[in-house]
């Protein structure tokens, strides 16, 4: 067997490569991409290794970015500490949802998760003197750079970027670091059992596993995942606003973990990565976007219900095998 | 080992199970059977937690274990298998065995440890033991029928069971196959001193290697004794048996 390629440090070492390599579009754009990643592989924890389908991802994801919007807005906190506090809240939140939905099967848990995102997004929306209610809340402070400018001084090569861009490599090692750490998870004991539960969960049980406790560790940990999305997202994004938590958001970041393939560790981030350039470069053709995102939903589902990733691994499949059937 | 002491169950006014007895002694091979829809699968999933009892006691080990969670009874040392087979079926044949080693000894757990080591001695030598070492990596969905419920005897014996609860276990089989898996699980039993328990419809298997039976008809045991005595009932011979056992 040849040795794999590296294939998260290349993609690592590309991202590193946009701000200088391509325009400032490219750079936001990659910057949108890399946390909507996050976002999706989060979701994926459930659907793809538990097998739950969540409709109310995004409940986490909008208080994430509350919490360190909150935090480093309204409190002057630090980066350091409202980045990962976003984590913490929108795991704890996960925690107390999560207790009841788990408690449901199938359709009746989703419903329930949609349930729990609208009340966030509803509260988001009405709170006013907290949350900025309708309005949101603008101008989240980027995090203090000036240890970066400071570094750049004595290291050239650091040197010339703007704050955005600097904002951007500190999202690209902070969810690098998130990768890392999801896939230490999907490859672990606790992995294995999650997918015991997605593939039978009646004979789960029946090797011992307290189905509902594991179905609860994995929805607490993939809200705490969401939510340190959500926390850079309100950064990324100059501000927070209540439709982070709403319906659509959640509908999008499955339609990213379906369209990349939930089979794949990465194909919710190749996913996000598709979804998020067509959605770019069809928006500047046309603005019936939703009817082409449903065309290409409709195609995804009848030809590669596996996803991206899924038709992917066909495809390399096939050709390795041509290749030996040549050999 | 077992106790069960009148147990009672109804679905929406049909009694299954209406106030069933029987004792299991510790390494004793029993049986019950009984014609279709006698109350046997609902009978196993009352012991074992799947469906809590309207009444009655399962006693298991001394303790009373009556509508306990499937989980806990599989720690206190009760392992079944099923009659619709009830694997993993897009985990491959190693990672279903292993999985089965990964939670019974509680390291479901670790977030960070690789899984893919672990416990490969022990699965390995289990899947040697129910006959599947050859086919360790392929995806156990796309095994045989036969195989897959060897698959599902492993899985069983991951969790190193006193009593081993199995729920037709030739049900679908060739009679070639039927004989060969008797033959494995009645070896397996007392290499590893089992107690067994075990539905069937295929009569010589019954009668072959079971020390008590039990018949269960229209939810209740008509009958129960050794092969022999349960052979010449004639309450038996009537609504099972037929003319010709």
């Amino acid at each position: 067997m040849t040795p794999r390629a590296p294939w998260g440090l290349l993609v690592l070492a590309a991202l590193f490569l946009v701000p200088a390599a391509g325009s400032r579009y490219y750079t936001f754009l990659a910057n949108d991409v890399v946390i909507w990643a996050l976002f999706a592989t989060s979701l994926n924890l459930l659907v793809g290794y538990a097998g739950l389908v969540s409709f109310g991802h995004a409940a986490y994801f909008g208080i994430g970015a509350y919490t360190t919007g909150l935090l480093m807005k309204k409190l002057g906190v630090s980066f350091l500490v409202a980045f990962p506090a976003a984590g913490l809240v929108a795991g704890l939140f996960a925690l107390v949802f999560g207790f009841f939905c788990v408690r449901l099967t199938k359709i009746y848990f989703a419903m329930l998760t949609l349930a729990f995102a609208q009340i966030v997004w509803a509260i988001c929306f009405k709170w006013n003197e907290v949350t900025g209610g309708e309005q949101g809340m603008p101008e989240i402070p980027y995090p203090d750079f000036a240890w970066l400018e400071r570094l750049a001084a004595s290291w050239p090569i650091l040197a010339g970027y703007r704050t955005s861009e600097h904002f951007y490599f500190l999202t690209v090692v902070l969810v690098g670091l998130c990768f890392w750490i999801l896939r230490r998870i999907v490859g672990s004991p606790f992995g294995r059992i999650l997918t015991t539960i997605r593939e039978n969960p009646e004979r789960a049980e029946f090797i011992g596993v307290n189905v509902r406790r594991y179905e609860l560790a994995a929805f607490v940990l993939a809200g705490a995942f969401a939510g340190l999305a959500g926390g850079l997202f309100g950064i990324f994004n100059r501000g927070v606003f209540p439709d982070f938590a709403y319906w659509t958001k959640s509908s999008e970041v499955l339609i990213m973990t379906l369209l990349g393939g939930m089979g794949a560790f990465y194909g919710p981030a190749l996913g996000a990565l598709v979804l998020l350039w067509l959605n770019q470069q069809i928006m500047s053709y046309t603005q019936y976007w939703p009817l082409i995102l449903g065309i290409i939903l409709i195609a995804l589902l009848f030809v590669f219900p596996a996803g991206l990733a899924g038709a992917a691994s066909l495809i390399a499949g096939r050709l390795g095998r041509r290749r030996r059937a040549h050999a | 080992m077992l106790d069960v002491r009148d147990l009672r169950k109804s679905f929406a006014g049909f009694q299954a199970v209406g106030g069933v007895s029987f004792t299991v002694p510790a390494g004793s091979i029993s049986a019950i059977i009984g014609p279709n829809g006698a109350g046997k699968t609902t009978l196993f999933n009352l012991i074992t937690g799947h469906v809590k009892p309207d009444a009655g006691r399962v006693v298991f080990k001394k303790r009373d274990v009556t509508g306990i969670a499937p989980h806990d009874l599989c720690r206190l040392g009760m392992g079944r298998s099923f009659q619709r087979t009830n694997i993993f079926p897009r985990l491959t044949v190693y990672e279903n065995i292993q999985a089965a080693y990964v939670s019974h000894r509680g390291r479901g757990r670790s977030l960070f440890a690789r899984v893919d080591r672990l416990y490969r001695e022990e699965t390995l030598a289990l899947l040697d033991a129910v006959g599947l070492l050859d086919k360790a990596g392929e995806v156990s969905g796309f095994l045989s029928h036969g195989n897959q419920k060897q698959l599902e005897l492993g899985l069983a014996l991951a969790l190193e069971p006193e009593i081993l609860l199995l729920d037709e276990p030739t049900a679908g089989m060739s009679a070639a196959e039927t004989r060969e898996s008797i033959r494995l699980i009645e070896t397996i039993a007392r290499e590893r001193s089992l107690t067994l328990l075990f539905t069937e419809h295929d009569m010589e298997v019954v009668f072959s290697i079971s020390q008590r039976i039990a018949v269960l008809h229209q939810g209740r045991v008509i009958a129960d004794g050794t092969p022999d005595e349960v052979r010449r009932d004639p309450e038996v011979r009537r609504v099972y048996l037929g003319a010709a056992p």
